[in-house]
């Protein structure tokens, strides 16, 4: 079974520094068609994990591997890379421009033709609930709205890797469970991967059926959502679930 | 709305490429017709001369000011064909303007500079095209008792001596040199007094500075009569022979600035010292009066 | 006081029968701005976000001096202009000044540092934000660029309108590098001046009615702009 599980991503002794080690990852693999959930206490480095994976903060040591092989530092090969993925980030940010070019914005830059363009946006807004606002300007939007028309502009080049900061960090209760159904259900029917920061626990055991647990910068434990939730091998981790953990 | 902007935008920086566009081509045309001054045509003068050249002549405010230039140069154009782009400065600052080469022929009046600089080889072909006479203005009431005082210098110890008003060109200008020659004949050095403005600016705003602080000034007769309408100077002291105004004529020389067109700045030099062009200076009037006298002034 | 009064009832015919000269002194200044407008844009927009994808710490020295320049007095820049162009001039054979030329390239000079600048500030808001959204949605370098200067549009289009509308204002540069020639290099400002030195105060005021209409245009232009990017 787990031969026939491919690697989407892997990084290798990566570290990265600021005024201290934020982040110090031996090894991690992604699989093709998971959905990660990454938890852990604020300042962990969880936000930065995801950085680098997206190539948007170098890492001052270590190699990332995209399908088994090494990400070209520059150049048009690492553009198609970081074009195969994308990164939600936690604080929702659409382009002054309507909601149908923001979501056709992924679309565009890869040079899809418009009849493709056009047809792709229309289906997303439909199945996000938001064709009546297709023509509204998207800085308008409500911060629900706002949210459901980035993960839409997300998903709409079908990257194979989706990378979600705290996608649900501000909204309300009702929005929460709307976006976590988008989440769940994309992954499923377009066979998308989904690495989610969350310091909600709940939401991870939701929708994750990885878990990644990082404290200090330092991968603690990852496994199964069930094995970490019911009986993980490390201490911090149980006591992190439960939410006993002191920090 | 949203859309609007973001197509204004576009549109604007769309605009913004092609006017640039444009723009360097219209440059690159007008640098054209500069290079080939037989086949250039300047659109923005009307009627049918044709202008193949330009020259830069540096002038004073005197000679500008009062409309005589703008009387004379077009008659030039019409004969020639070179059109008299005039750059009206101080006499100093034209000087200056000429020595450096950025002008081609000068109309200016301070003869004692003109001639030591034409001894040194700046300038060439210098004549005494015309004269009138500089002239003391001052408020009607004549608070210093200027009225009935035959010389200038005179003039100035009564202006000094009253602690009134008097309101100086400070540009370094041909009046400005006149009028400190006159102090230092009078034996005052008015620098720095609170009677004395000196302001750095030409003959019409100084007039005009003049008439709204009621003070004195020394002005050449054609600035005064060309905005005698738009100020309640008066006349306090004119005719004394040391107040004679002299113009002269010259062109930049060639050896030091090989790019100036010399033999159109002799064409208007010549148009200038001609029969017809001595009588255009003659006939030149503004408010009924004559503002320069043709040739040299002191026989 | 009747004076000010005459010259505005003439300055209205002057403006509503359109005198030609009045029209060509208009359309000069118009041209000549705009122009130094354009290329200070084409300079200006460019160079003001790249500094302001810079972290600011990073600019610190390059931001003073360019607010430094943006207060630059037209005086001071035309008469460095000046001496530039100038015959005596490092660049005196081209033979450019008292050309409107000159005075482009004058006001290019006084204009960039204000679009630059205003350009920055703008960016720097949101814009490394931009950048990192648009990157992380797959745009190459030259999107990236453009949709960094889009987002900022509203700040941009400002700093343009207010670059116009310093130069097309300011007499100092002109006045040193143009000359004031008739028909030439005349603009409205050195006009006015001229004019003013004159006596002749009906076209002098004429002009600065049109120089107050312009402003009072391209302001509410700016307005409308500022109020569009605030409200949607």
């Amino acid at each position: 079974m787990a031969n026939h599980e491919e690697f989407l991503i892997e990084l290798k002794g990566i570290r990265k520094y600021y005024d201290r080690e934020v982040l110090h990852v031996e090894q991690l693999l992604f699989k093709k068609g998971h959905v990660y959930g990454v938890i852990g206490p604020s300042g962990a480095g969880k936000s930065t994990l995801l950085r680098i994976i997206n190539l948007l903060t170098p890492p001052d040591s270590g190699t990332l591997l995209f399908h088994d092989r090494p990400i070209p530092a520059n150049g048009a090969g690492r553009l198609a890379i970081q074009r195969k993925m994308t990164l939600v980030f936690q604080k929702t940010l659409l382009f002054k421009d309507s909601v149908r070019n923001n979501v056709a914005y992924g679309l565009k830059a890869r040079g899809f033709p418009r009849s493709v363009i056009d047809e792709r946006v229309g289906s997303l807004l439909k199945q996000v609930g938001m064709t009546d606002l297709a023509a509204r300007r998207a800085d308008t939007l409500s911060g629900g709205e706002a949210q459901r028309v980035t993960i839409a502009r997300a998903v709409a080049f079908e990257p194979e890797l989706l990378l979600l900061d705290e996608p649900t960090a501000n909204l309300d209760p009702g929005n929460v469970e709307l976006i976590e159904e988008m989440i769940t259900k994309l992954a499923r029917n377009k066979a998308i991967t989904v690495v989610m920061v969350t310091h909600n626990v709940f939401q991870a055991r939701r929708i994750a059926d990885q878990v990644i647990f990082i404290n200090q910068g330092r991968i603690v434990e990852m496994g199964p959502t069930e094995k970490i939730f019911s009986a993980p091998d490390h201490e911090n981790t149980r006591l992190f679930v439960e939410g006993r953990m002191v920090y | 709305m949203l859309s609007n902007s973001k197509i204004f935008f576009k549109l604007l920086l769309f605009l913004l490429l092609a006017a640039a566009l444009l723009f360097a081509a219209g440059c690159s045309r007008e640098a054209a017709s500069d290079s080939e001054p037989e086949n250039g045509v300047d659109d923005e003068t009307p009627g049918v001369v044709k202008i193949t050249d330009r020259i830069i002549l540096a002038t004073t405010t005197s000679t500008y000011d009062c409309g005589l230039l703008d009387f004379l140069n077009p008659l030039f154009t019409e004969k020639t064909g070179i059109e008299v782009q005039v750059i009206s400065q101080g006499t100093g600052a034209a000087l200056e303007t000429g020595a450096r080469g950025d002008a081609d022929v000068l109309l200016v009046h301070d003869r004692k500079s003109e001639l030591k600089l034409v001894e040194e080889g700046t300038f060439i072909d210098r004549y005494d095209v015309m004269y009138n006479d500089f002239i003391v203005v001052g408020p009607a009431e004549d608070p210093a008792g200027v009225d009935g005082v035959a010389s200038a210098v005179e003039a100035f110890n009564l202006i000094a001596a009253g602690e009134d008003i008097f309101v100086s060109r400070g540009d370094d200008s041909g009046t400005n040199r006149m009028e400190l020659r006159l102090w230092e004949s009078a034996g005052i050095d008015p620098e720095g007094q609170d009677w004395y403005l000196s302001i750095g600016q030409g003959m019409g705003d100084t007039l005009r500075v003049a008439d709204e602080s009621m003070g004195y000034t020394l002005t050449d007769r054609g600035t005064y009569i060309a905005i005698f309408d738009s100020v309640e100077l008066v006349i306090a002291l004119e005719g004394d022979p040391a107040l004679f105004n002299q113009y002269g004529v010259m062109a930049v020389n060639p050896k030091e600035h090989p790019h100036v067109k010399y033999n159109y700045a002799l064409l208007y030099i010549e148009f200038l010292m001609s029969d017809e062009g001595q009588n255009l200076i003659n006939s030149f009037q503004v408010n009924g009066e004559r503002l320069f006298f043709p040739g040299y002034g002191l026989k | 006081m009747s004076r000010l009064f005459e010259g505005i009832i003439e300055a209205f015919r002057l403006i509503i029968t359109l005198n030609p000269a009045l029209l060509q002194i208009v359309s000069l200044s118009l041209r000549v701005s705009g122009m130094a407008v354009v290329i200070a844009a084409l300079i200006g927009i460019p160079l003001g976000a790249l500094l302001g994808l810079k972290p600011e710490k990073k600019t610190r020295l390059l931001n003073k001096i360019i607010f430094t320049f943006m207060g630059m007095p037209p005086v001071v820049a035309g008469l460095i202009i000046y001496l530039i162009l100038s015959r005596q001039g490092p660049l005196g054979v081209l033979g450019l000044l008292y050309t409107p030329t000159a005075m482009i390239i004058a006001q290019v000079f006084l204009a960039s540092p204000i679009v630059i600048g205003l350009t920055m500030i703008g960016i720097r808001a949101r814009g490394c934000d931009v950048e990192e959204m648009a990157r992380s949605l797959g745009a190459g370098s030259v999107l990236i660029a453009w949709t960094v200067i889009m987002e900022s549009r509203f700040a941009i289009l400002g700093a343009i309108i207010t670059g116009f509308s310093r130069v097309v204002a300011e007499v100092g540069a002109v006045m040193i590098v143009g000359g004031n020639i008739a028909g030439h290099t005349r603009v409205m400002t050195t006009a006015i001046v001229l004019e003013t030195r004159k006596g002749n105060f009906e076209l002098a005021i004429g002009l600065g009615l049109i120089l107050l209409i312009i402003s009072f245009i391209i302001n509410s232009g700016l307005y409308s702009i500022q109020k569009g990017g605030k409200n949607g």
